[in-house]
Formats: C-alpha cells, structure tokens, sequence
C-alpha cells in the first residue's frame, strides 16, 4: 500500500478520530488547532481554530455535525464540523486531557489533569441539542484517582463510565452516582502508566495500551482480563479492528531518547495482532518518531496513524490484508 | 467523490505553455470537446482542439486512469459532507504547500520472521560443531545453515533466511562496547552514553569488561569480523564480550581476536570443540586468553 501523508500540524500528533460513516477524520496536535480530513484521500477539509494550547483529545457525535476537543488550555470546547465555528467552551481550572460523548450524545465524559493543587477529575457535561442554550455546569464530578486520568469512556447504555491513567489502574465508576464500582486486578493489571483505552465496536470489551509494553483486553462488564499483547516497545496508542480480530499497537521508544540510539532501535511500527491468538501479524513502519495516535476507519478497510514527527499517514489496506492466514 | 485521478498526460501541451492572451473570440469555430470512456480499464480520453501561436488548430488528447476505490460505499450524507467547502486554514490554502502527498514508497505489511524455523537452524548447527569435535577439523563449513561439506557460506540456499547481521547491534551492551572499541574502521556511528567509558546509568552493565574466561582465537582469516565470531562461539553459551583486533592503519583483521563467555565451563567447551577447526580455508587456534594457574 502507498500510505497518504498528511502534514498539517506543525507539532506531535496526540489523537485521531473517525466519524461514524469514517468520511472524515480529525486529527488532534499539540499545535493548536485541530484539523479535519476527507478520509478517502487526505484531503484537508478546514482546521477549528481557537484553542491557545496542546488539543489532547476530541470525539464527534453521531451525526458528524459536533466536534468537542479537550485541550491544555484549560478548556474543552464544541465546534461545527461543517463551519468550524466555535460554538461553546467549557472553562477548567486545569488542563483537560480526554472527552468522549456518550450513546445518544446527550452527555460527555471529560477528565482534567492534576494542576497547581487541583486533583485531577471525571467531569460530566449534559450536551444540549441547541448550543445557545448550552449550559457549563457539571452533570457529576468524580474525584479520587491520583495521578492523570488518560482517558475516560462511557460504557455499555451510559450506566458506566470506565477511566485509566497514570495509576495504572482501571476504574469503573457508576455514571449516575460517581460510585466507584470495579478495579482492575493489580497482579494482572498494567504494571506503567496506562497511555490509550479503546473500545470494540460493539462496546462488549476495551483495550488497554500501557507504557509496560503491552497491551490488554478487558471484558467491559465485568472487568476481567482477556488478553494480553506483548510488544517489546512502550504502547502509545491502540485501536481495534472493527471488520477483523485484529489488534493495532503503536508507540515507541520515549521521544527524548530517540537521537541517541540506532535508527532500528526505535520500533516506531504499527504492529498487528490476532485478537484472539495474541500473535502477531505484522508491522507497518513509516513513522520516523513514536507514534501517538491510531485509528481504523470504521470500514476496517483502511487506518491512519499520527506520530511525534507531525504526520498523520492514512494506509488503504492491499487486498491481501483481508486474507492474511496466521 | 470516490474518483480518483491517478495520472494525467497531456500529450501535445503543457500548462505552461498555454498562451493568455489568446483571442478566445475565435473559440467558437474549434470542434467541441470530446470525452471517450471511462472504459472497463478506466482509461478517460479527453479530445479537445485549440488555436496556437500561428493560428493553427491544435488537437490536444489528455489521456486519464480513473480508479474506483475498493468498495467504497457511502451514504448520502457522506456524499453531502464531501461538497462541504473549506474553512479554517483550508480555505487559503497554496496550490504548491502540498499538505497531502502519497508516499513516494511502497509500505508493505511486514510479516514477523518464522521464529520456529530460526531456532531450528541454530540446533542443527551446535549439532554439527558437536560432531566436529569428534571428526577434527572440517572444511567448508556453512556459517548461515550449519551445513557442512556441501557448500560455502556466500552460496548457502538459505541466506536470506539467516538472521541479518544488524541484529547483532541488538546483542547486549557489553558486545556492543566492543563494537565501539573497534568501531574506527566499522564507520557505525556509536552515541557518546554507548561508548566503551562513558558512564552508564541503567546499573545493569555498570560491568567492567571481564578478563575472566577469555578465550583467545587466532589463526583467524582477514573476513572474520566480530559478528562471525560471535556466530561461531554463541552456539557454546552466552557470550559477553568479541573482539577482533583490526589494523589502525589497513583497517584490515589482524587474524586474532578474544571472546569472553560469562560461564567458564562453557569457555572450556568451546576451546576443546573449536581448537583446530577449520575456518574460512585456517585452521583455528583457540584457547585460555591469560594462562592459568590450575
């Protein structure tokens, strides 16, 4: 396959996301402005202007007509994806790290990092279906992990909210109450920080990707461990596929270090494992810094990945990814 | 829009060459515009006809590939979306910035290795230099597959499958000090932090080189080159340190070289098997590095 190369930010790629129909795609940085994609060839659609820091996260609602990104500057703020006009920022008193709408996309998820004595938080925000009437207040504040909440998601029928971060620990939390409701296992569990968390298309199970070099699959219900992936390089980002039972793993060796060391050294491939098998399939390289982001379209037919270098490249699988036999 | 333009050759003119203060009042008497296809290869051929400079027609043919992209299904609010105009940044965007650009280089979807098949090679060799012990010296002795009397290494059937020599920069630091310590004629670059004395902070190979179960090899042909070596002596037990002695001057092998292991008895093996086998057309000589009191 000949990869697209989309260079559009000028700093680290930090997240990417598809719409439902997987038409378009959104690109996060950590220069200030989010930018949107035609999925099929690469071709930049408008940036969203605005924010006055690193954007860490963003999601897009059902009907492609909403964007909200979270943001180091202290806000999370809703667009049009069509105009790119702003339409409401939701003030923080520290930075916000990830955003996630719910079913139906009446509510978001956000959580904001540790600041200047501020704990960090799982805030929940009602999303109103006219902007103007927008409102700020929090639906429900859960506080109580230490350390930076990673990413924070709703679970199966909103009932749940399940949270990973610096503590390596799983948490799922009661969406009505802010009860905390399950841990992950420690001995089981991630041993590092857990950077990236993504669901399965029918929501049934998540994957975990941590800085301990692997990656875990969780049974979203129960929380139990379901499988493990090895890698030998520390998992930035992760992603499913929702056509195959493939894994996506991505990361690499810390971007301090990566002048010091032989080229090969830095692992800086996409990799590819069975689902099921936990082995591995094979891996895409091209990125000449970690990679930070990964997304499948949600056809399963082709994928995009965001690196430190700045590039977003979108891979259109050949026709023998589809027939690849383990 | 799941059309693609993959290549367009404008046959007879370019756009530089376009003429702009043409009278486009004598435009009416070309021929109209033709469109032929796009047939089942794709191929769109476009027939159109100009004046140029001496006032002569001109028939200009572009020739266009369109490619269906795989499948692609959309819905009608994803054909909509695609209509949508460009905003932000987007709008003022230079013909020439090239944002999106397609990968001048084919990505392929890299297999892993069959570890399986590796692992039994390797066996197959310590089986063979287990044998030699017994036989003495042999030649023509495969370093890739192990095989013995049937063909060089340059002519194995199964190079390609043998493990590259770059994974030997993947070998533990000690070797790779080694490297480093040699590495004036290698021409690799090695980072300060990796370099033989510069102060490691991971603790694990805080280890100063060990002059304990050293093993000299001399005799050695002027190929022989540190991961050679390493093949030939890894196959006794875990090996910390190679080192070929090479000339400053020539760059070429001196014909010794020192390997350590980290087990003594495994050094011991290695002298007893290797000491007087056939290497590269030279008889290898191999033994204890520093004499030994017992």
């Amino acid at each position: 396959m000949r990869p697209i190369l989309m260079k559009g930010h000028e700093r680290p790629l930090t997240f990417l996301k598809y719409n439902r129909e997987g038409d378009l795609l959104v690109s996060c940085a950590k220069d200030h402005n989010p930018t949107v994609w035609f999925a099929d060839n690469g071709e930049r659609l408008g940036t969203y202007r605005g924010h006055n820091g690193a954007v860490w996260c963003c999601d897009v609602s059902r009907d492609s007509m909403l964007l909200i990104t979270a943001s180091a500057d202290q806000s999370v703020k809703l667009w049009n994806v069509q105009t790119g006009a702003q339409l409401y920022t939701f003030s923080f008193n520290s930075p916000a790290r990830s955003v996630d709408f719910s079913v139906g996309d009446k509510l978001a998820v956000i959580t904001t990092d540790p600041f200047m004595g501020v704990t960090s938080a799982i805030n929940v925000k009602s999303i109103a279906d006219d902007p103007s009437q927008q409102s700020g207040e929090s639906v429900l504040t859960i506080t109580g992990p230490t350390g930076r909440i990673n990413r924070a998601v709703w679970g199966p029928l909103n009932k749940t909210i399940i949270s990973a971060g610096e503590d390596s620990v799983i948490r799922i939390w009661d969406s009505e109450t802010g009860k905390l409701l399950k841990e992950s296992n420690q001995e089981v569990g991630h041993k590092k920080q857990i950077t990236s968390l993504t669901k399965s298309a029918d929501g049934s199970h998540f994957l975990t990707g941590s800085l301990d070099k692997s990656a875990k699959l969780w049974d979203t219900r129960t929380l139990t461990l379901i499988k493990t992936y090895a890698t030998e390089r520390p998992v930035n980002a992760v992603a499913m596929s929702p056509l195959l039972d493939h894994v996506m793993l991505g990361g690499g060796q810390d971007a301090s270090s990566v002048t010091t060391t032989d080229h090969r050294a830095g692992k800086f491939e996409a990799k590819f494992y069975n689902k099921v098998l936990q082995e591995e399939i094979g891996g895409v390289k091209g990125h000449f810094g970690p990679i930070n982001a990964l997304a499948f379209n949600p056809d399963g037919k082709s994928f995009s990945s965001g690196g430190e270098d700045g590039y977003v490249r979108l891979h259109h699988f050949d026709p023998d990814y589809f027939s690849i036999k383990i | 829009m799941y059309v693609v333009d993959e290549s367009a050759k404008p046959t007879k003119m370019r756009w530089g060459e376009l003429d702009e203060e043409d009278g486009e009042a004598l435009d009416f008497l070309l021929p109209p515009k033709q469109v032929i296809g796009p047939d089942e290869n794709g191929i769109k051929k476009e027939t159109g006809y100009k004046f140029n400079d001496d006032g002569n027609k001109v028939k200009i043919t572009t020739t266009t590939r369109v490619r269906k992209l795989a499948n692609a299904r959309l819905s009608k609010r994803a054909v909509e979306r695609r209509n949508w105009s460009k905003f932000g940044d987007a709008i003022n965007e230079d013909v020439g910035s090239r944002l999106t650009m397609v990968s001048t280089e084919e990505i392929l979807l890299e297999r892993p290795r069959d570890h399986g098949a590796k692992a039994e090679e390797t066996k197959i060799a310590g089986d063979n230099l287990a044998q030699l012990g017994i036989g003495g010296a042999v030649l023509m002795v495969c370093r890739t597959c192990g095989k013995k009397g049937d063909h060089w290494t340059s002519r194995c059937p199964f190079k390609d499958l043998a493990q590259p020599p770059e994974t030997f920069i993947d070998k533990p630091a000690s070797t790779e000090t080694a490297m480093a310590a040699s590495g004036a004629t290698k021409g690799a670059y090695v980072p300060p932090s990796m370099r033989e004395g510069a102060e490691r902070i991971g603790g694990s190979d805080m280890r100063r080189r060990n002059d304990e179960n050293s093993v000299r090899v001399t005799n050695l042909s002027e190929d022989t080159r540190e991961p050679d070596l390493l093949e030939l002596f890894r196959t006794f037990g875990s090996v910390s340190r190679v080192y070929v002695a090479i000339d400053q001057k020539s760059g070429v092998s001196r014909g010794f070289g020192f390997v350590n292991f980290v087990n003594k008895e495994d050094a011991e093996r290695a002298i007893n098997k290797l000491n007087g086998y056939g290497y590269d057309n030279l008889i290898l000589r191999v033994e204890w590095a520093t004499p030994r009191s017992n």
